[in-house]
């Protein structure tokens, strides 16, 4: 018995002398390859907007800056960008649906490393960012304007802003007060008894009034966090110091991150997105209108004048392979939404496309159980994550700030 | 009684007091082992429908062979790509004038494609451009062509795995 005893003792200590022995990694070399993908280094210079000739002109930036916080770019004075897109809270507004004039059915997005996206908004209704600034700006909920009057506003506060930039501001002297072909009644009539040249000029002023606003965004780019000093450190072998260094939960947190827990599938590169749109069964919210996602965007970013195929588009339509190959039917595409970069995450909820969600621990509590969706069919399956790997994965999650 | 057994035990252990019992002791454990892993290797499922990653290969009812090659060297992942499909007859003919659609998806996410990829250029000898080839993750993707032209309609499946 006594030897028996000793074998098995000896062998547990060989087995410990091993492990020690071999110096087991913190992270394989696999794991190692996937963090790097995922730190900020990685991540190349925003692309030429072939489709805006304006995307890097500073003075279109700067005109654009001045409207993205201008309260009178609105129906009532009184909502600019930059009342949802707060420049101090990663522009975005804490809020679970965005309130304009109105009160929304969608969070507000945050806008780091917005020049990157190939699709805009939660479903991708827009495909340029100087398209989706345009938005906002007639939405009846949000900015409640109507782009006759945007026209007319431009040229009386900043007519020779925009003419150094754009060139010469079209005659509105018989272009109504208000109209627009998305507009109210009246609106719509007074747009529609407009002569096809006064309508193209009106659209030539607000297509630009988008590609200024785009230049501006186009300057928010995402910062170093401690996860990105992290991984540089752990690439080149350093030793992490001072706030560089992890915690065993935030390492336990990483590793499932990457591995059982599923989530750098979707949430992958330096912005932690693949730019894709999945159904990962985020509960409806009671009392929003109907929201079924992707599957709803598509002939919305289609019948779009302003989208790359538009006739405001600059350069050539080599540009607008993303609306040309894009996906315009099937089920994948029911309430299948944008995944949302998860960089300053921990520092913005509630989470989820109508703020579903009012903290990371109810996120990551959704993906470990997994429910089956409402409609259309749930990519993610039941993890199963324990309190404290939940935890751990939050903890990591944090370090993303 | 019991006094004397425990003596009998402790002789016995002390007897060959010798590390020699432990090495072949542990030698013995060792071998144990590697048997129990060969037999779980080799009695292991291999899967016959895992990801087959050769980039030419004959469709599905023998009228053609395909290749299928990035037009532009590497995959970058996250990025709308060109690749290209070359068809060829049995006999080694360049197959021209085919109408090719493409389909697929990821068959352990039970998800389609990000993009709808499409036969957009024929370049000669063979060649088609397919355009808006995107994959936005990791992992085993599937790409199909189905495939009619004169000699017949045939279907083709590549696995791609990132």
């Amino acid at each position: 018995m006594r030897c028996l005893a000793h074998v098995a003792s000896l062998a547990t200590l060989a087995a410990l002398v091993l492990l020690g022995g071999c110096g087991k990694p913190e992270f394989s070399d696999a794991e190692k390859k996937t963090i790097a993908s995922l730190a900020l280094n990685t991540l190349p210079a925003p692309k030429a907007d072939t489709t805006n000739q304006y995307a890097d002109v500073p003075a279109a930036a700067a005109l654009g800056s001045t409207l993205f916080f201008d309260a009178s770019m609105s129906r009532d004075g009184t909502v600019s960008c930059s009342t949802c897109h707060k420049i101090d809270r990663q522009f975005q507004d804490d809020l679970p649906q965005a309130v304009g004039v109105g009160h929304t059915n969608r969070r507000t997005m945050p806008l780091a490393g917005v020049a990157r996206d190939p699709w805009f908004f939660w479903d991708g209704r827009r495909d340029s960012l100087w398209a989706q600034a345009l938005t906002p700006l007639e939405n009846p909920l949000e900015q409640a304007g109507n782009r006759a009057a945007f026209a007319h506003y431009i040229k009386k506060r900043f007519g020779e802003r925009y003419e150094r930039i754009f060139g010469p501001l079209p005659d509105l002297s018989t272009v109504p007060a208000n109209a627009s072909p998305l507009g109210t009644e009246a609106e719509k009539a007074a747009w529609n008894a407009m002569s096809t040249g006064q309508a193209d000029d009106v659209n030539r002023v607000f297509a630009n009034i988008g590609k200024a606003i785009a230049a501006f965004e186009r300057s928010i780019e995402p910062q170093q966090t401690r996860f990105d000093r992290f991984a540089i450190d752990l690439a080149t072998g350093a030793k992490p110091e001072g706030d560089a260094a992890f915690s065993p939960e935030e390492i336990l947190g990483l590793k499932l991150f990457i591995g059982k827990a599923n989530c750098v599938t979707c949430h992958n590169g330096p912005r932690f997105t693949d730019n894709a749109f999945h159904n990962t069964g985020v509960p409806p919210v009671k009392d929003l209108p109907p929201d079924r996602g992707r599957v709803d965007a598509v002939a919305q970013v289609q019948a779009d004048p302003f989208n790359c195929f538009g006739k405001f588009r600059d350069g050539d339509a080599s540009a607008c392979r993303e609306l040309r190959f894009m996906v315009k039917d099937g089920q994948q595409l029911v309430r299948a939404y944008k995944t949302p970069s998860l960089r300053g995450a921990a520092a913005r909820a509630p989470y989820m496309h109508a703020g579903q969600f009012s903290s990371l621990d109810e996120v990551v509590a959704h993906y470990s159980k997994a429910p089956a969706a409402v409609e259309g069919v749930s990519e993610v399956h039941p993890l199963d994550l324990s309190d404290h790997e939940r935890a751990a994965l939050v903890a990591f999650l944090k370090t993303l700030d | 009684m019991r006094h004397a057994a425990r003596d009998v035990i402790s002789r016995r252990g002390t007897g060959l007091a010798s590390i020699w019992r432990y090495i072949f002791a542990g030698l013995g454990l060792a071998a144990l082992v590697v048997g129990v892993l060969t037999v779980v290797y080799l009695t292991a499922p291999h899967s016959p429908q895992g990801p087959d990653t050769s980039r030419s290969k004959k469709t599905a009812n023998g009228l053609f062979v395909a290749s299928f090659e990035p037009e532009r060297g590497a995959i970058r992942q996250g990025e709308l790509q060109s690749w290209l499909l070359t068809l060829k007859t049995a006999a080694g003919a360049p197959v021209e004038g085919a109408a090719i659609t493409v389909s697929g998806g990821m068959p352990q996410h039970n998800h389609g494609l990000p993009t709808s990829p499409q036969a957009t250029d024929y370049l000669g000898e063979g060649r088609y451009r397919i355009d808006g080839v995107k994959f936005t993750m990791g992992g085993w993707w599937q790409l199909r062509f189905a495939v009619s032209a004169a000699a017949g309609s045939d279907s083709v499946v590549f696995d791609i795995v990132l």
